[in-house]
Protein backbone atom coordinates (compact mmCIF):
# COMPACT_ATOMS: atom_id res chain seq x y z
CA UNK A 1 0.00 0.00 0.00
CA UNK A 2 2.86 2.37 1.00
CA UNK A 3 5.01 1.43 -2.00
CA UNK A 4 1.95 1.87 -4.44
CA UNK A 5 1.39 5.43 -2.58
CA UNK A 6 5.11 6.59 -3.42
CA UNK A 7 4.96 5.17 -6.41
CA UNK A 8 1.51 6.62 -8.02
CA UNK A 9 0.53 9.91 -5.47
CA UNK A 10 1.94 12.26 -8.41
CA UNK A 11 -0.17 10.66 -10.95
CA UNK A 12 -2.76 10.55 -8.52
CA UNK A 13 -2.80 14.08 -7.87
CA UNK A 14 -1.54 16.05 -10.82
CA UNK A 15 1.13 14.97 -13.27
CA UNK A 16 2.28 11.60 -14.31
CA UNK A 17 4.89 12.51 -16.29
CA UNK A 18 3.94 13.27 -19.69
CA UNK A 19 0.76 15.25 -18.95
CA UNK A 20 -1.20 16.20 -16.55
CA UNK A 21 -3.61 13.41 -14.82
CA UNK A 22 -5.37 12.10 -11.52
CA UNK A 23 -7.42 14.51 -9.82
CA UNK A 24 -6.19 17.93 -11.69
CA UNK A 25 -7.81 16.34 -14.84
CA UNK A 26 -10.97 15.00 -12.87
CA UNK A 27 -11.47 18.99 -11.50
CA UNK A 28 -10.71 20.22 -14.94
CA UNK A 29 -13.95 17.80 -16.42
CA UNK A 30 -16.05 18.89 -13.67
CA UNK A 31 -15.63 22.24 -13.33
CA UNK A 32 -15.90 22.91 -16.79
CA UNK A 33 -18.90 20.76 -17.59
CA UNK A 34 -20.82 21.69 -14.91
CA UNK A 35 -19.72 25.79 -15.38
CA UNK A 36 -20.36 26.01 -19.16
CA UNK A 37 -23.23 23.25 -19.36
CA UNK A 38 -24.64 25.67 -16.53
CA UNK A 39 -24.33 28.99 -18.72
CA UNK A 40 -26.14 26.68 -21.64
CA UNK A 41 -28.77 25.70 -19.57
CA UNK A 42 -30.02 29.35 -18.59
CA UNK A 43 -30.97 30.39 -21.86
CA UNK A 44 -32.71 27.02 -22.91
CA UNK A 45 -34.50 26.68 -19.63
CA UNK A 46 -36.31 29.70 -20.55
CA UNK A 47 -36.97 28.74 -24.06
CA UNK A 48 -38.57 25.62 -22.59
CA UNK A 49 -41.03 27.54 -20.94
CA UNK A 50 -41.65 29.62 -23.67
CA UNK A 51 -45.09 29.92 -24.95
CA UNK A 52 -43.98 29.11 -28.47
CA UNK A 53 -44.39 25.62 -29.15
CA UNK A 54 -41.18 25.17 -31.58
CA UNK A 55 -38.91 26.21 -29.22
CA UNK A 56 -40.17 24.36 -25.73
CA UNK A 57 -40.60 21.30 -27.83
CA UNK A 58 -37.33 21.66 -29.68
CA UNK A 59 -35.60 21.93 -26.30
CA UNK A 60 -37.27 19.24 -24.54
CA UNK A 61 -36.76 16.83 -27.08
CA UNK A 62 -33.17 17.49 -26.81
CA UNK A 63 -33.28 16.57 -23.11
CA UNK A 64 -35.25 13.65 -23.69
CA UNK A 65 -32.65 12.51 -25.69
CA UNK A 66 -29.72 13.53 -23.43
CA UNK A 67 -31.75 12.49 -19.92
CA UNK A 68 -32.72 8.98 -21.55
CA UNK A 69 -29.45 7.45 -23.15
CA UNK A 70 -26.44 6.85 -20.97
CA UNK A 71 -23.79 9.58 -20.91
CA UNK A 72 -21.07 6.47 -21.41
CA UNK A 73 -23.23 6.19 -25.04
CA UNK A 74 -23.13 9.73 -25.64
CA UNK A 75 -19.34 9.56 -25.03
CA UNK A 76 -19.14 6.95 -27.40
CA UNK A 77 -20.68 8.35 -29.90
CA UNK A 78 -18.98 11.35 -29.83
CA UNK A 79 -15.45 10.13 -29.15
CA UNK A 80 -15.67 6.88 -31.83
CA UNK A 81 -19.25 7.40 -33.18
CA UNK A 82 -18.58 10.69 -34.79
CA UNK A 83 -14.68 10.31 -35.63
CA UNK A 84 -15.65 7.41 -37.80
CA UNK A 85 -17.77 9.90 -40.54
CA UNK A 86 -15.76 10.61 -43.57
CA UNK A 87 -16.90 13.84 -43.78
CA UNK A 88 -15.56 14.99 -40.19
CA UNK A 89 -12.28 13.25 -40.77
CA UNK A 90 -11.84 15.62 -44.24
CA UNK A 91 -12.61 18.73 -42.52
CA UNK A 92 -9.03 19.59 -40.68
CA UNK A 93 -11.12 21.99 -38.06
CA UNK A 94 -13.28 18.75 -36.54
CA UNK A 95 -11.09 15.99 -37.48
CA UNK A 96 -9.00 18.07 -34.84
CA UNK A 97 -11.57 18.25 -32.78
CA UNK A 98 -12.34 14.85 -32.58
CA UNK A 99 -9.75 13.16 -32.35
CA UNK A 100 -8.82 14.59 -28.93
CA UNK A 101 -10.22 12.73 -26.48
CA UNK A 102 -10.03 15.82 -23.79
CA UNK A 103 -12.57 17.53 -26.24
CA UNK A 104 -14.91 14.68 -26.99
CA UNK A 105 -15.29 14.30 -23.22
CA UNK A 106 -16.05 17.90 -22.27
CA UNK A 107 -18.30 17.81 -25.08
CA UNK A 108 -20.47 14.94 -23.96
CA UNK A 109 -20.37 16.14 -20.83
CA UNK A 110 -21.21 19.76 -21.05
CA UNK A 111 -24.19 18.44 -23.11
CA UNK A 112 -25.14 16.06 -20.88
CA UNK A 113 -25.00 18.29 -17.25
CA UNK A 114 -26.69 20.96 -19.32
CA UNK A 115 -30.05 18.49 -20.34
CA UNK A 116 -30.20 17.87 -16.65
CA UNK A 117 -29.85 21.74 -15.40
CA UNK A 118 -32.23 22.47 -18.29
CA UNK A 119 -34.68 21.05 -17.19
CA UNK A 120 -34.07 21.74 -12.95
CA UNK A 121 -34.02 25.46 -13.98
CA UNK A 122 -36.98 25.43 -16.01
CA UNK A 123 -38.77 23.87 -13.39
CA UNK A 124 -37.42 26.52 -10.61
CA UNK A 125 -38.71 28.86 -13.10
CA UNK A 126 -42.30 27.44 -13.42
CA UNK A 127 -41.95 27.38 -9.77
CA UNK A 128 -41.19 31.07 -9.10
CA UNK A 129 -44.64 32.61 -7.57
CA UNK A 130 -46.28 34.49 -9.29
CA UNK A 131 -47.17 37.33 -6.79
CA UNK A 132 -43.21 37.95 -7.29
CA UNK A 133 -43.37 38.46 -10.74
CA UNK A 134 -46.69 40.94 -10.71
CA UNK A 135 -44.63 43.11 -7.94
CA UNK A 136 -42.03 43.61 -10.20
CA UNK A 137 -44.04 44.43 -13.00
CA UNK A 138 -45.68 46.74 -10.50
CA UNK A 139 -42.65 48.57 -10.26
CA UNK A 140 -42.43 49.58 -13.90
CA UNK A 141 -39.56 46.66 -14.59
CA UNK A 142 -39.89 45.49 -18.32
CA UNK A 143 -39.49 41.68 -18.95
CA UNK A 144 -35.70 41.40 -19.04
CA UNK A 145 -35.07 43.34 -15.81
CA UNK A 146 -37.62 41.04 -14.31
CA UNK A 147 -35.72 38.14 -14.97
CA UNK A 148 -32.50 39.31 -14.44
CA UNK A 149 -33.34 41.12 -10.54
CA UNK A 150 -36.56 38.69 -9.77
CA UNK A 151 -37.09 35.49 -11.45
CA UNK A 152 -33.36 34.12 -12.08
CA UNK A 153 -32.19 34.90 -8.16
CA UNK A 154 -35.66 33.21 -6.58
CA UNK A 155 -35.30 30.49 -8.98
CA UNK A 156 -31.70 29.58 -8.58
CA UNK A 157 -31.85 29.76 -4.77
CA UNK A 158 -34.75 27.33 -4.66
CA UNK A 159 -32.59 24.66 -6.92
CA UNK A 160 -29.14 24.86 -5.11
CA UNK A 161 -30.01 22.09 -3.32
CA UNK A 162 -30.73 20.03 -6.86
CA UNK A 163 -27.15 21.71 -8.49
CA UNK A 164 -25.66 20.03 -5.56
CA UNK A 165 -26.83 16.88 -6.34
CA UNK A 166 -25.98 17.38 -10.26
CA UNK A 167 -22.89 18.36 -9.19
CA UNK A 168 -22.07 15.25 -6.90
CA UNK A 169 -23.44 13.34 -9.83
CA UNK A 170 -21.27 14.83 -13.11
CA UNK A 171 -18.15 14.07 -10.38
CA UNK A 172 -19.49 10.42 -10.36
CA UNK A 173 -19.84 10.17 -14.27
CA UNK A 174 -16.51 12.25 -14.78
CA UNK A 175 -15.35 8.69 -14.07
CA UNK A 176 -16.29 7.33 -17.74
CA UNK A 177 -13.68 9.62 -19.46
CA UNK A 178 -10.85 7.01 -18.99
CA UNK A 179 -12.75 4.79 -22.20
CA UNK A 180 -11.81 8.01 -24.37
CA UNK A 181 -7.79 7.79 -22.90
CA UNK A 182 -8.46 10.97 -20.53
CA UNK A 183 -5.93 10.37 -17.82
CA UNK A 184 -8.43 11.36 -14.69
CA UNK A 185 -8.44 9.34 -11.12
CA UNK A 186 -9.61 6.04 -12.24
CA UNK A 187 -7.32 5.81 -15.57
CA UNK A 188 -4.50 6.43 -12.78
CA UNK A 189 -6.11 3.73 -10.88
CA UNK A 190 -6.24 1.37 -13.94
CA UNK A 191 -2.27 1.77 -14.85
CA UNK A 192 -1.58 1.23 -11.07
CA UNK A 193 -3.55 -1.49 -11.35
CA UNK A 194 -2.06 -3.49 -13.91
CA UNK A 195 1.53 -2.37 -13.16
CA UNK A 196 1.17 -3.56 -9.58
CA UNK A 197 -1.77 -5.88 -9.46
CA UNK A 198 -2.46 -4.43 -6.00
CA UNK A 199 -6.43 -4.16 -7.88
CA UNK A 200 -7.86 -3.82 -4.07
CA UNK A 201 -5.65 -1.29 -3.06
CA UNK A 202 -5.11 1.08 -6.37
CA UNK A 203 -8.92 1.22 -6.86
CA UNK A 204 -9.55 1.69 -3.18
CA UNK A 205 -7.24 5.06 -3.28
CA UNK A 206 -9.11 6.28 -6.58
CA UNK A 207 -12.66 5.26 -4.48
CA UNK A 208 -11.42 7.51 -1.51
CA UNK A 209 -10.80 10.48 -3.14
CA UNK A 210 -13.23 10.31 -5.32
CA UNK A 211 -15.45 9.83 -1.54
CA UNK A 212 -13.42 13.20 -0.01
CA UNK A 213 -14.48 14.94 -3.05
CA UNK A 214 -17.90 14.02 -2.63
CA UNK A 215 -17.99 15.09 0.70
CA UNK A 216 -16.27 18.08 -0.11
CA UNK A 217 -18.11 19.51 -2.43
CA UNK A 218 -21.57 18.59 -0.61
CA UNK A 219 -19.94 20.56 2.32
CA UNK A 220 -19.60 23.81 0.14
CA UNK A 221 -22.84 23.55 -1.45
CA UNK A 222 -24.22 23.37 1.84
CA UNK A 223 -22.60 26.07 3.07
CA UNK A 224 -23.41 28.24 -0.42
CA UNK A 225 -26.97 27.18 0.59
CA UNK A 226 -27.48 28.25 4.13
CA UNK A 227 -25.66 31.24 2.92
CA UNK A 228 -27.86 32.43 -0.11
CA UNK A 229 -31.59 31.14 1.85
CA UNK A 230 -30.59 32.52 5.52
CA UNK A 231 -33.67 35.05 5.05
CA UNK A 232 -35.94 32.90 3.01
CA UNK A 233 -39.18 31.47 4.64
CA UNK A 234 -39.95 27.93 4.57
CA UNK A 235 -36.56 26.41 2.93
CA UNK A 236 -35.55 22.96 4.21
CA UNK A 237 -32.16 23.58 4.81
CA UNK A 238 -30.07 19.98 4.30
CA UNK A 239 -30.21 19.06 7.80
CA UNK A 240 -26.80 17.27 8.49
CA UNK A 241 -23.92 16.00 6.16
CA UNK A 242 -25.36 12.59 5.57
CA UNK A 243 -29.44 13.73 5.62
CA UNK A 244 -31.39 12.87 2.85
CA UNK A 245 -30.32 15.65 0.56
CA UNK A 246 -27.20 13.85 -0.60
CA UNK A 247 -28.99 11.15 -2.89
CA UNK A 248 -27.92 11.99 -6.40
CA UNK A 249 -30.03 10.52 -7.55
CA UNK A 250 -33.41 13.05 -6.55
CA UNK A 251 -33.44 14.25 -9.87
CA UNK A 252 -36.32 15.65 -11.56
CA UNK B 1 -43.33 -8.96 -29.05
CA UNK B 2 -39.51 -10.01 -30.38
CA UNK B 3 -40.67 -10.40 -33.39
CA UNK B 4 -42.26 -6.62 -34.37
CA UNK B 5 -38.78 -5.35 -32.66
CA UNK B 6 -36.94 -7.52 -35.00
CA UNK B 7 -39.46 -6.09 -38.09
CA UNK B 8 -38.84 -2.85 -36.81
CA UNK B 9 -35.35 -3.07 -36.55
CA UNK B 10 -35.03 -4.90 -40.16
CA UNK B 11 -36.70 -1.80 -41.74
CA UNK B 12 -33.24 0.24 -41.44
CA UNK B 13 -30.16 -1.59 -42.80
CA UNK B 14 -28.47 -3.49 -40.22
CA UNK B 15 -26.24 -5.71 -42.42
CA UNK B 16 -27.67 -8.80 -40.53
CA UNK B 17 -26.54 -7.35 -37.26
CA UNK B 18 -30.15 -7.00 -36.49
CA UNK B 19 -29.68 -10.23 -34.25
CA UNK B 20 -26.88 -9.27 -32.18
CA UNK B 21 -28.39 -6.00 -31.56
CA UNK B 22 -31.37 -8.02 -30.04
CA UNK B 23 -29.30 -10.34 -28.19
CA UNK B 24 -27.26 -7.44 -26.28
CA UNK B 25 -31.03 -5.62 -26.05
CA UNK B 26 -31.86 -8.62 -24.35
CA UNK B 27 -28.82 -8.96 -21.86
CA UNK B 28 -29.78 -5.11 -20.82
CA UNK B 29 -32.94 -6.07 -20.36
CA UNK B 30 -32.32 -8.72 -18.24
CA UNK B 31 -29.06 -6.95 -15.94
CA UNK B 32 -31.47 -4.15 -15.21
CA UNK B 33 -34.25 -6.00 -14.68
CA UNK B 34 -32.33 -8.50 -12.78
CA UNK B 35 -30.32 -5.82 -10.63
CA UNK B 36 -33.54 -3.17 -9.99
CA UNK B 37 -35.36 -6.36 -8.01
CA UNK B 38 -32.43 -7.42 -6.22
CA UNK B 39 -31.22 -3.81 -5.34
CA UNK B 40 -35.34 -3.22 -4.32
CA UNK B 41 -34.70 -6.41 -1.99
CA UNK B 42 -31.57 -5.16 -0.24
CA UNK B 43 -33.09 -1.76 -0.11
CA UNK B 44 -36.34 -2.78 2.15
CA UNK B 45 -34.20 -4.30 3.99
CA UNK B 46 -31.58 -1.96 4.92
CA UNK B 47 -34.58 0.48 5.58
CA UNK B 48 -35.84 -1.77 7.73
CA UNK B 49 -32.46 -2.30 9.45
CA UNK B 50 -31.79 2.06 9.59
CA UNK B 51 -35.22 2.37 11.17
CA UNK B 52 -35.31 -0.25 13.65
CA UNK B 53 -33.89 0.38 17.22
CA UNK B 54 -30.89 -1.59 16.84
CA UNK B 55 -28.08 1.25 16.75
CA UNK B 56 -25.19 -1.24 15.70
CA UNK B 57 -26.98 -2.55 13.09
CA UNK B 58 -28.59 0.38 12.31
CA UNK B 59 -25.13 2.49 11.99
CA UNK B 60 -23.81 0.02 9.75
CA UNK B 61 -26.58 0.24 7.14
CA UNK B 62 -26.07 4.05 7.55
CA UNK B 63 -22.20 3.52 6.91
CA UNK B 64 -22.91 1.39 4.10
CA UNK B 65 -25.26 3.83 2.53
CA UNK B 66 -23.50 6.80 2.57
CA UNK B 67 -20.04 5.23 1.91
CA UNK B 68 -21.67 3.55 -1.14
CA UNK B 69 -23.65 7.16 -2.52
CA UNK B 70 -20.48 8.63 -1.95
CA UNK B 71 -18.38 6.54 -4.54
CA UNK B 72 -18.82 6.73 -8.07
CA UNK B 73 -20.55 3.81 -9.38
CA UNK B 74 -18.02 2.89 -11.93
CA UNK B 75 -15.56 2.49 -9.34
CA UNK B 76 -17.35 0.42 -6.86
CA UNK B 77 -17.87 -1.78 -10.47
CA UNK B 78 -14.29 -2.09 -10.86
CA UNK B 79 -13.91 -2.28 -6.94
CA UNK B 80 -16.15 -5.18 -7.05
CA UNK B 81 -15.28 -6.95 -10.23
CA UNK B 82 -11.48 -6.98 -10.34
CA UNK B 83 -11.10 -6.97 -6.37
CA UNK B 84 -14.00 -9.82 -5.26
CA UNK B 85 -12.11 -11.85 -8.29
CA UNK B 86 -8.69 -11.90 -6.23
CA UNK B 87 -10.37 -12.47 -2.88
CA UNK B 88 -12.37 -15.87 -4.44
CA UNK B 89 -9.45 -16.96 -6.49
CA UNK B 90 -6.97 -16.68 -3.26
CA UNK B 91 -9.68 -18.28 -1.69
CA UNK B 92 -10.16 -20.86 -3.70
CA UNK B 93 -6.34 -21.27 -3.86
CA UNK B 94 -6.01 -22.10 -0.13
CA UNK B 95 -8.58 -24.20 -0.06
CA UNK B 96 -7.44 -26.07 -3.02
CA UNK B 97 -11.01 -25.87 -5.28
CA UNK B 98 -11.68 -25.61 -8.46
CA UNK B 99 -11.07 -21.38 -9.64
CA UNK B 100 -14.37 -20.12 -9.61
CA UNK B 101 -14.62 -17.33 -12.28
CA UNK B 102 -17.06 -14.28 -11.96
CA UNK B 103 -18.29 -13.62 -15.28
CA UNK B 104 -19.55 -9.93 -16.51
CA UNK B 105 -23.00 -10.45 -15.81
CA UNK B 106 -23.24 -11.86 -12.26
CA UNK B 107 -20.71 -9.21 -11.30
CA UNK B 108 -22.72 -6.47 -12.94
CA UNK B 109 -25.83 -7.72 -11.22
CA UNK B 110 -24.09 -8.13 -7.75
CA UNK B 111 -22.32 -5.10 -8.27
CA UNK B 112 -25.71 -2.41 -9.69
CA UNK B 113 -27.56 -4.54 -6.58
CA UNK B 114 -24.93 -3.55 -3.66
CA UNK B 115 -25.14 0.08 -5.26
CA UNK B 116 -28.62 0.35 -6.25
CA UNK B 117 -29.71 -1.15 -3.07
CA UNK B 118 -28.49 2.16 -0.74
CA UNK B 119 -30.12 4.55 -3.09
CA UNK B 120 -33.31 2.27 -2.82
CA UNK B 121 -32.74 2.16 1.17
CA UNK B 122 -33.13 6.20 1.54
CA UNK B 123 -36.56 6.06 -0.88
CA UNK B 124 -38.07 3.03 1.25
CA UNK B 125 -36.88 4.97 4.74
CA UNK B 126 -38.50 8.13 3.44
CA UNK B 127 -41.59 5.91 2.38
CA UNK B 128 -41.56 4.38 6.21
CA UNK B 129 -41.60 7.36 8.12
CA UNK B 130 -44.73 8.69 5.74
CA UNK B 131 -46.92 6.07 6.77
CA UNK B 132 -48.51 7.50 10.33
CA UNK B 133 -46.64 5.34 13.64
CA UNK B 134 -50.87 4.86 14.65
CA UNK B 135 -51.90 2.64 11.70
CA UNK B 136 -49.06 -0.03 12.89
CA UNK B 137 -49.73 -0.16 16.19
CA UNK B 138 -53.58 -0.34 15.01
CA UNK B 139 -52.64 -3.45 13.20
CA UNK B 140 -50.69 -4.80 15.91
CA UNK B 141 -53.41 -3.81 18.32
CA UNK B 142 -55.77 -6.19 15.81
CA UNK B 143 -54.01 -8.78 16.55
CA UNK B 144 -52.02 -9.35 13.58
CA UNK B 145 -48.44 -10.54 14.08
CA UNK B 146 -45.46 -8.08 13.49
CA UNK B 147 -44.57 -9.64 9.64
CA UNK B 148 -48.82 -9.69 8.87
CA UNK B 149 -48.33 -5.88 9.48
CA UNK B 150 -45.94 -5.15 7.30
CA UNK B 151 -47.03 -7.31 4.58
CA UNK B 152 -50.78 -5.95 4.83
CA UNK B 153 -50.60 -2.37 6.41
CA UNK B 154 -46.84 -0.86 5.56
CA UNK B 155 -46.06 -2.21 2.46
CA UNK B 156 -48.47 -1.53 0.34
CA UNK B 157 -48.53 2.32 1.56
CA UNK B 158 -44.61 2.05 1.65
CA UNK B 159 -44.28 1.16 -2.01
CA UNK B 160 -47.46 3.92 -2.87
CA UNK B 161 -44.75 6.13 -1.28
CA UNK B 162 -41.84 5.29 -3.07
CA UNK B 163 -42.58 4.61 -6.28
CA UNK B 164 -41.51 8.15 -7.22
CA UNK B 165 -38.21 7.19 -6.11
CA UNK B 166 -38.28 3.86 -7.53
CA UNK B 167 -38.76 5.58 -11.17
CA UNK B 168 -36.16 7.90 -10.66
CA UNK B 169 -33.76 4.82 -9.64
CA UNK B 170 -34.93 2.89 -12.44
CA UNK B 171 -33.97 5.07 -15.01
CA UNK B 172 -30.44 5.70 -13.22
CA UNK B 173 -30.13 1.41 -13.56
CA UNK B 174 -31.00 1.77 -16.61
CA UNK B 175 -28.40 4.14 -17.99
CA UNK B 176 -25.90 2.59 -15.26
CA UNK B 177 -26.27 -0.97 -17.20
CA UNK B 178 -24.13 0.60 -20.07
CA UNK B 179 -21.38 0.76 -17.50
CA UNK B 180 -20.87 -3.01 -17.20
CA UNK B 181 -20.19 -3.09 -20.85
CA UNK B 182 -16.39 -1.55 -20.06
CA UNK B 183 -15.85 -4.71 -17.56
CA UNK B 184 -17.08 -7.00 -20.76
CA UNK B 185 -20.23 -8.30 -20.47
CA UNK B 186 -22.21 -8.33 -24.17
CA UNK B 187 -24.93 -6.18 -23.77
CA UNK B 188 -26.83 -3.89 -26.31
CA UNK B 189 -23.66 -1.11 -26.25
CA UNK B 190 -21.02 -4.00 -26.94
CA UNK B 191 -22.76 -5.41 -29.81
CA UNK B 192 -23.38 -1.79 -31.20
CA UNK B 193 -20.07 -0.98 -31.37
CA UNK B 194 -18.85 -4.73 -32.85
CA UNK B 195 -21.53 -4.63 -35.41
CA UNK B 196 -20.12 -1.06 -36.50
CA UNK B 197 -16.82 -1.66 -36.19
CA UNK B 198 -16.89 -4.86 -38.91
CA UNK B 199 -18.86 -2.77 -40.90
CA UNK B 200 -17.43 0.50 -40.53
CA UNK B 201 -20.20 2.32 -39.58
CA UNK B 202 -19.60 3.26 -35.70
CA UNK B 203 -21.66 6.35 -36.04
CA UNK B 204 -24.80 4.66 -37.34
CA UNK B 205 -25.01 1.77 -34.64
CA UNK B 206 -24.29 3.76 -31.80
CA UNK B 207 -27.54 6.04 -32.78
CA UNK B 208 -29.24 2.80 -32.97
CA UNK B 209 -28.32 1.68 -29.49
CA UNK B 210 -29.02 4.90 -27.99
CA UNK B 211 -32.50 5.01 -29.75
CA UNK B 212 -33.32 1.51 -27.72
CA UNK B 213 -32.16 2.56 -24.79
CA UNK B 214 -34.27 5.95 -25.22
CA UNK B 215 -37.51 3.80 -26.18
CA UNK B 216 -36.67 1.53 -22.88
CA UNK B 217 -36.57 4.25 -21.08
CA UNK B 218 -39.69 6.22 -22.10
CA UNK B 219 -41.31 2.82 -21.96
CA UNK B 220 -40.70 2.41 -18.31
CA UNK B 221 -41.52 5.97 -17.50
CA UNK B 222 -45.21 4.77 -19.28
CA UNK B 223 -44.79 1.30 -17.00
CA UNK B 224 -44.00 3.34 -14.22
CA UNK B 225 -47.00 5.77 -14.67
CA UNK B 226 -49.52 2.65 -14.62
CA UNK B 227 -47.94 1.07 -11.68
CA UNK B 228 -48.68 4.28 -9.63
CA UNK B 229 -52.15 3.85 -10.96
CA UNK B 230 -52.17 0.08 -9.65
CA UNK B 231 -50.86 1.17 -5.87
CA UNK B 232 -52.79 4.75 -5.93
CA UNK B 233 -56.30 2.61 -6.08
CA UNK B 234 -58.29 3.55 -2.88
CA UNK B 235 -56.51 6.89 -2.60
CA UNK B 236 -58.24 10.16 -3.25
CA UNK B 237 -56.39 12.66 -5.13
CA UNK B 238 -56.35 16.32 -4.19
CA UNK B 239 -56.58 17.17 -7.80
Amino acid sequence: MLELLEMYWKPFLYFDGYSYSGFVITMWLLIFSVVVGFLISIPLAVARNSKYKVLSWSVASFTIVFRGTPLYLQLLICYSGIYSLTFIQDQTLLNQFFRDGMYCTLLAFTLNTCAYMCEMLAGALKNVSAGEIEAAKAFGMNRFKTYLYIIFPSALKQSIPQYSNEVIIVLHSTTIAFTATVPDILKVARDANSATYMTFQSFGIAAFLYLILSFVLFYLFRKFEQYHTAYLPNTQLSKGLFSTYFSPLKKK
Amino acid sequence: MQDLFSKALSLVDLSGYSNLLLQGTWMTVKLSLLSFLLAMILGIFTALIKSSKNIPLSFLATCYTTLIRGIPDLVLMLLIFYGVQNWVGELTNALGWKFIYIDPFSAGVITLAFIYGAYFSETFRGALQAIPEGQKEASIAYGLSKVQSFRYVVFPQMMRFSIPGLSNVWQVIIKATALISIIGLNDLINAAVEAGKSTNRVFFFLIIAAGIFLAYSILSNVAFALLKKYFQKGVKEAN
